[in-house]
């Protein structure tokens, strides 16, 4: 029994547990986000009480550490059961067969969404793209991934956990005896469809990491400069330029961080390198260390891949073993560099640079003002390379093979190769490994999705392309992609799509700025009208007009791509907006609805209305 | 001595190394219009509200370095209209009833509104939230229907007052200013604070109790003239 067992407060005795794992941190507050983690995994819940202990430990006021625990999803301010499901709700795992799933597991638990049985056995809820599109419906269970939902195999899996198996028993009877990698691979499918020549081809281990020491740092960034190497988590950004300029900013300590929160819905390119290439990644990083100077790196995985924890700490102590972390990396003295796992806790703005260096210092998910850039004052104030972890991988290579090799792959301005997470109406969902330069319509080919009515290019920060369009190419200048290809067939409703997103959006708004934190829940609502057919006409330049100003006036790149989905609809997609929009007649505007308006009226008076409830009489 | 020159709509703005966009204009008696911005407290950029073009970008000029020869767009209509849109969202996305409020005409919210023309009604829908008052403490009430969630009175506290009565707790729409502690009473704030002083929240959020409407409506700070004169009359002094 821990003290969570009862629900309202803990039980006694739990200052003393939270002051431990308070200690195991060095009562850091930049350690915030571990210590919440940890907390809210022994007690499964973040009481009042217990902020209060962490805020003595750590030196904080209350507010700050509610400030953290109320930000992150999987952090939760009341009492969670003791197997927490989270259903990946995502667009994609809708019309895979979620709302069946959902009823389904509902039966079974007794239980709606956002809540917990009475006994505090567990809690179902909502959560958005797990990274998981190719084998929809999936879900967490706990710390497990199951995929490929069904009716039946949801049935199966409760009545398996209400018979008191642990979550792990449901992936394999022998869950204790496999490797961290057999682990991983039996619960979650790589789907690799398509292997090119860089990233998921055969590799020599280390032999990026060996040529590097042999270069000078400002060497090492030549290469990447001269590969024509840019970031792939989306933005593009000239990688051997962010090294470069880390390098030559003057400071004591100096960052590599790779950024594996890989959120945006749709992509999961990340995942399946972190589970078959974990070492190249970590090449790649201590390559950048070696490069610009840094003695300490950060890993942060999305909370969501915690599944891939234990593969990437074995990963991790075996290079140290072998002397590829730690001091004097391959017996070079005064080369020393190791690296932190950080994980995160549900919250899609932390793959935003800023983000990410505000979660690892232990705030909420808050993007940092820009300027300074984080190559010059970054975690902790100190010169930080933050890169994708596809990006770090391309770098091990690059030191490997050559900038010419690389350079020499894809089109101008656009070089080496991409990896393409494709899924939804396909017959093929998985990874694809492609030079870039391809054609939307080559891609969707080799996917088995030729027929597709809608495809959303780069997730819902992207852009949804129609039919005429699909011969538009996949390179930085035409389709610009973080990797993600979602695949609409001509069944699905456009309209439904675009309200998810924008749902989407304002969940993982972080709030900070006017525009991103209202605008974006003004935009659901108009989009929310014209499904339900109460749109005027002028909704639809309202909507653009609207869309221009959050853009324009955001924060960071969340409010400055939120409105897409809407904006590349309406372009592409004009005429479902328009179908579903009637001009007002006599003055009298349809998006009024008088039955809505005099409901919560109805409530209070705890009657219906003489005139507008025509039935009053009978 | 200023080390450069930039513009503000072609006029010339003296700046000093490491100066934002804002103080230089500030210094230089050209007003751009904040919200969350507040002489003394660290910049936050989160309103908007100051957002200006510079060498074509939006960015904020609270927050944006000054930089030798930039030239900076201000009061054109395009930006005014953003400006306005943003307190739009603002006046939707609380309860502001300013007929009832206590700090009609000292409300920089509402002047603001003024200021930017605001004078139709708006086309955004309005969100109606349901938020407690806590009249808690013996001196002090939060109205938190209109807080605007500047974070004035958070920074305030923390920097100046070095306290930390307030915080953000929540994320995206829910995100708003709390206190530490269950309610104000439980916490260590006090009326002689600067974060409870009447010129740190700009709107009537916190409210000092048995001074309501001491000044009467009509002789109010933003009765005499437009947000901003202040800044603007340096300039032609």
């Amino acid at each position: 029994m821990t003290a969570g067992e009862t629900a309202g407060a803990p039980a006694s005795g739990y200052q003393d547990q939270v002051a431990q794992i308070c200690d195991s941190y060095d009562n850091d507050p930049h350690r915030m986000l571990d210590i919440l983690r940890d907390v809210q995994d022994r007690f499964r819940w973040i009481a009042r009480e217990t902020m209060q202990t962490v805020a003595e430990k750590t030196g904080l006021t209350q507010i700050a550490v509610e400030g953290v625990a109320s930000f992150y999803a999987f952090l939760s301010l009341a009492p969670k059961g003791r197997i927490t499901i989270r259903l990946c709700d995502d667009i994609v795992d809708q019309f895979a067969g979620l709302p069946e799933v959902t009823e389904s597991f509902e039966k079974a638990l007794g239980i709606g969404i956002g809540e917990t049985t009475s006994d505090g056995g567990f809690s179902l809820e909502y959560t958005p793209c797990i990274g998981m599109c190719d084998q929809a419906p999936a879900a967490m269970i706990n710390d497990v991934i199951v995929t490929n939902l069904t009716p039946e195999k949801t049935r199966a899996l409760v009545a398996a956990l209400k018979s008191g198996k642990r979550p792990e028993d449901l992936i394999s009877p022998d869950f204790d005896d496999l490797t961290p990698h057999q682990r991983a691979v039996t619960m979650v499918e790589n789907n690799i469809r398509h292997a090119g020549a860089v990233l998921l081809g055969p590799a020599a281990p280390d032999a990026g990491l060996k040529n590097a020491l042999d270069l000078t740092p400002s060497r090492i960034i030549k290469e990447l400069e001269d590969s024509g190497l840019r970031g792939c988590g989306g933005a593009g950004f000239p990688t051997g330029r962010k090294w470069r300029f880390a390098a030559e900013t003057e400071a004591e300590r100096r960052f590599v961080i790779c950024n594996a929160d890989e959120g945006e819905p749709g992509t999961f390119k990340d995942r399946v390198l972190l589970t078959e290439r974990p070492h190249l990644l970590i090449e790649g990083m201590t390559i950048a260390a070696r490069a610009v100077g840094a003695r300490e790196g950060l890993l942060y995985l999305r909370g969501e891949y915690i599944y891939l924890r234990d593969l990437l700490e074995e990963v991790l102590a075996d290079r140290r073993a072998r002397g590829l972390l730690g001091d004097g990396i391959m017996g070079v003295d005064g080369f020393d560099f190791d690296i932190r796992l950080q994980l995160g806790a549900g919250a899609y703005i932390c793959g935003e640079e800023g983000a990410l260096i505000s979660s690892c210092e232990g705030l909420p998910g808050e993007p940092k003002t820009r300027p300074p850039f984080p190559v010059t004052r970054g975690y902790l104030g100190f010169p930080t390379v933050v890169n994708n972890v596809e990006t770090l991988c391309h770098a091990a290579r690059i030191l490997d093979r050559g900038s010419k090799w690389f350079f020499d792959m894809g089109t101008e301005g656009s070089h080496g190769t991409k990896l393409f997470s494709v899924s939804g109406d396909c017959l093929n969902p998985g990874i694809y490994e492609l030079p870039y330069g391809l054609s939307l319509k080559e891609l969707l080919e080799m996917a088995g999705g030729e027929d597709a009515a809608a495809v959303l290019v780069g997730g819902p920060s992207g852009a949804m392309i129609a039919r005429d369009t699909f011969d538009r190419k996949l390179t930085f200048d035409d389709l610009a992609t973080g990797g993600a290809i979602t695949v609409f067939s001509k069944d699905r409703n456009v309209l439904e799509i675009v309200e998810y997103y924008m749902s989407f959006f304002v969940h993982e708004s972080c709030g900070y700025c006017t525009p991103c934190r209202v605008g974006n829940v003004l935009l659901q609502k108009a989009v929310a009208k014209f499904r339900e057919g109460l749109a005027n006409p002028e909704d639809i330049a309202y909507l653009k007009d609207l869309s221009g100003t959050i853009i324009e006036t955001s924060r960071c790149g969340l409010g400055m791509t939120s409105p897409n989905p809407i904006l590349s609809t309406l372009e592409n997609f004009p005429l479902v907006y328009s179908a579903m929009a009637k001009p007002s007649k006599d003055r009298i505007r349809d998006t009024f609805d008088i039955q809505s308006a005099i409901d919560g009226a109805r409530k209070l008076a705890k009657r219906r209305s003489y005139v507008f409830d025509r039935d009053f009489s009978q | 001595m200023s080390d450069f020159t930039f513009t503000i709509d072609e006029i010339e703005i003296p700046a000093k190394e490491g100066q934002t966009i804002m103080e230089a204009a500030d210094a230089a008696g050209v007003y751009i219009p904040r919200l969350c911005d507040h002489e003394g407290l660290r910049h936050q950029g989160g309103c908007r509200v100051c957002t200006v073009k510079a060498a074509g970008r939006s960015v904020s000029a609270c927050t944006q370095p000054a930089e030798p020869g930039l030239a900076v767009e201000n009061e054109t209509p395009h930006i005014n209209k953003l400006r306005r849109d943003l307190v739009e969202m603002l006046f939707h996305e609380g309860n502001h009833l300013c007929p009832i409020c206590e700090a009609s005409g000292n409300c920089e919210l509402q002047a603001m509104a003024y200021r930017l023309d605001m004078t139709e009604p708006t086309r955004f829908p309005y969100l109606e939230p349901c938020r407690p008052v806590d009249a808690s403490h013996p001196d002090i009430a939060l109205d938190t229907n209109r807080c605007i969630s500047c974070g004035r009175c958070i920074r305030a506290s923390q920097d100046v007052d070095q306290k930390g009565v307030f915080g953000y707790v929540g994320r995206g729409i829910h995100r708003h200013v709390a206190a530490n502690g269950p309610d104000l009473a439980h916490t260590d704030a006090e009326i002689t604070d600067f974060a409870i002083s009447d010129e740190v929240c700009p709107v009537g959020c916190i409210i000092r109790k048995r001074v309501g409407f001491v000044t009467p409506i009509g002789e109010r700070e933003f009765d005499k003239g437009l947000i901003g004169r202040k800044i603007s009359e340096k300039r032609n002094a």
